[in-house]
């Protein structure tokens, strides 16, 4: 029989290390959209003395390039310190692999992204950030292409939910293009406030809906 | 014991032995070329050989012998139909030509070949079960559409159209229609006096015959141009080297084909649609439960990606094909699924099962045990569809 991954990826994918998620993590990321074709969810615990990372664990809506770079990514950053974890590459996760197919290689990027992304928001929740950037309307729109819309599958941004920004002395108002009884307006809320509220300088974050 | 369970028959079937032993003498005994009936004995047999497979394949649509031609498969077929009608009647009619969004990639990208040449192609949309709106299609016909091309049976979801109804359109308004056969022929009966279809395409490599032999029924006084130049084969629409050996083994598994083996089939593709519906929750059927080619059940599994679906399947020794963006070379979603109002995630979670003869209800059993197993843990990795449980 000839399988498209080599034996390495098959049984990463097979039996994938460290599945699942961890309740009230210190960090914690999604990155995709089912409308991509891929999603992937991270969690981290990190010992505030060492930094290491403690515990990780991870869920994959993906193919199995997707499935098998969450699950080694997860092995190499179990016991590192976040400022290790974060240099993981893309090549490194491939090559503890044996190789992924050249084709496959945005569904595998997308893991080490989540990876990163979950080590900041850690780092944000826990005051580390070090560059310090003022939050514009630019970056709180950077922060929402993250928060999907389950209507569409999408982000919020793309499918032209968020009808208005504003910053101003640290605190954040974002208008949303959907009555506030709406199914997914709750969802969609404490998604947002979460991606933002991280932010070292924003002190408030209030999202109000058109209807 | 290796299992190998084939349940993708809608893209390639296994050879039927009964077709390779009524090709054979034609590559050892029989092996010239088609002559004219003044030629050498060889020559004289090959060319009836010919005649008969043509008999056969036009009989089985209710046709005229000299209303077949036989292709390459049908690729060339609907080229030939979509192209050699552009051909012959863009200068002369118009350049206005109706397919349906849900064709499959022949029909499709000879449209699209054409829209570069300045045709004009509108896109006919499909309802939820994927079937064209013929309301919508009577007003888009105008004096300048040359041809409506719209399939019998869709390749993904395996939805029939009401062709007739269709046709009897095409005819009211003096357009020419072509239908691709390609998923329903021999499995569901065709018959040109009845079906008012001036061109429909077929092929031999979705029911046990060989691959690289299709061919494309012509009504009689159709206005088409020849698009492969060469000889003078195929009463002059087709240059090219008379496939002959493909020819008589398209015959045979035409032949082969009965109505007894079109209802076994029917029955394990309706029995894993219920065995599905019974043991794996949140699925949704692609396509229509009724008007349905009896080979087909297509069905989408959320919060699961395709390949990945797949892939765990092929290690259990089954095969089948998903409309995942993965799955595929383009990296494209399924076009017949979008068309269906599907989002990406229903594309995505898609898994096409195609039956033939030789698939048994014991692999429907199995096969569905194993999915039950494979949809459960995918979902335990997959962070949709959580949030019900919490």
């Amino acid at each position: 029989m000839s399988f498209p991954y080599n034996d390495v990826v098959l049984e990463h994918f097979k039996n994938p290390r460290n599945i699942g998620s961890i309740k009230d993590p210190d960090g914690k990321a999604t990155e995709g959209s089912p409308a991509c074709g891929d999603m992937v969810s991270l969690y981290l615990n990190v010992d505030p003395k060492t930094l290491i990372i403690s515990d990780i664990k991870f869920e994959s809506y993906g193919c199995a390039s997707n499935i098998a770079t969450g699950s080694i990514i997860t092995e190499l950053a179990k016991g590192q310190t976040i400022d290790e974890a974060k240099k993981i590459t893309w090549k490194q996760a491939s090559e503890a692999l044996g190789g992924l197919p050249s084709i496959k290689v945005h569904c595998s990027v997308l893991a080490i992204e989540t990876l990163r992304a979950a080590i900041q928001n850690y780092e944000e929740k826990n005051g580390l950030v070090t560059e310090k950037v003022d939050t514009t309307v630019e970056v709180i729109t950077k922060r929402l292409k993250k928060v999907m819309n389950p209507i569409k599958g999408l982000d919020m941004i793309r499918t032209n939910l968020v009808k208005d920004i504003s910053v101003k002395d640290g605190i954040v108002d974002i208008l949303i293009d959907l009555p506030e009884n709406h199914q997914f307006a709750n969802a969609i809320k404490s998604d947002a406030i979460e991606k933002i509220e991280t932010l070292w300088d924003v002190k408030e974050v209030n999202v109000t809906f058109t209807e | 014991m290796e299992k190998n369970i084939y349940l993708d028959n809608a893209a390639a079937t296994r050879l039927d032995e009964k077709v390779l032993e009524a090709m054979t003498p034609s590559y050892f005994d029989n092996y010239s070329i088609a002559t004219s009936e003044f030629g050498y004995s060889m020559g004289i047999d090959a060319k009836d050989a010919l005649a008969e497979a043509r008999k056969t394949l036009a009989n089985r649509l209710g046709a005229e012998p000299e209303e077949f031609i036989f292709t390459s498969g049908s690729t060339e077929s609907s080229n030939l139909a979509l192209k050699g009608i552009a051909l012959a009647l863009g200068q002369k009619k118009g350049k206005h030509i109706i397919i349906s969004k849900v064709e499959d990639f022949p029909v499709l990208y000879s449209a699209r070949a054409l829209e570069k040449e300045g045709f004009k192609i509108d896109y006919i949309d499909v309802d939820e079960f994927g079937f064209v709106n013929i309301d919508k299609l009577e007003k888009l016909i105008t004096k300048e559409t040359i041809l409506v091309s719209i399939q019998h049976a869709n390749q993904e979801i395996g939805t029939l159209q009401d062709i007739e109804k269709i046709g009897n359109l095409c005819w009211k308004k003096h357009t020419v229609f072509h239908t691709d056969a390609t998923h329903s022929f021999t499995r569901v009966p065709i018959d040109v006096k009845d079906i008012p279809a001036d061109l429909i395409t077929v092929s031999a490599h979705t029911i046990h015959g060989p691959k690289g032999i299709g061919g494309l029924y012509i009504r009689k006084g159709t206005p088409i141009a020849k698009i492969m130049d060469g000889g003078f084969q195929e009463f002059n629409l087709r240059g090219g080297m008379d496939n002959i050996t493909g020819a008589i083994g398209f015959a045979k598994a035409v032949d082969l084909v009965t109505e007894e083996e079109n209802i076994r089939i029917k029955k394990m593709s309706k029995r894993i649609i219920e065995l599905i519906f019974e043991k794996v929750p949140e699925v949704t059927l692609n396509g229509d439960l009724e008007s349905r080619i009896p080979q087909n059940a297509n069905i989408s599994f959320h919060y699961v990606e395709g390949e990945s679906i797949t892939l765990h399947l092929d290690m259990y020794g089954i095969s089948v094909s998903t409309g995942s963006a993965c799955f595929s070379k383009s990296l494209e979603a399924s076009h017949v699924i979008a068309a269906i109002g599907g989002d990406h995630e229903r594309a995505h979670g898609s898994i096409r099962f195609s039956f033939g003869r030789y698939n048994t209800m014991e692999e429907v059993e199995y096969v569905v045990e194993t999915l039950a197993s494979v949809i459960k843990n995918l979902r335990i990795i997959s962070p949709l569809g959580k949030e019900k449980e919490e």
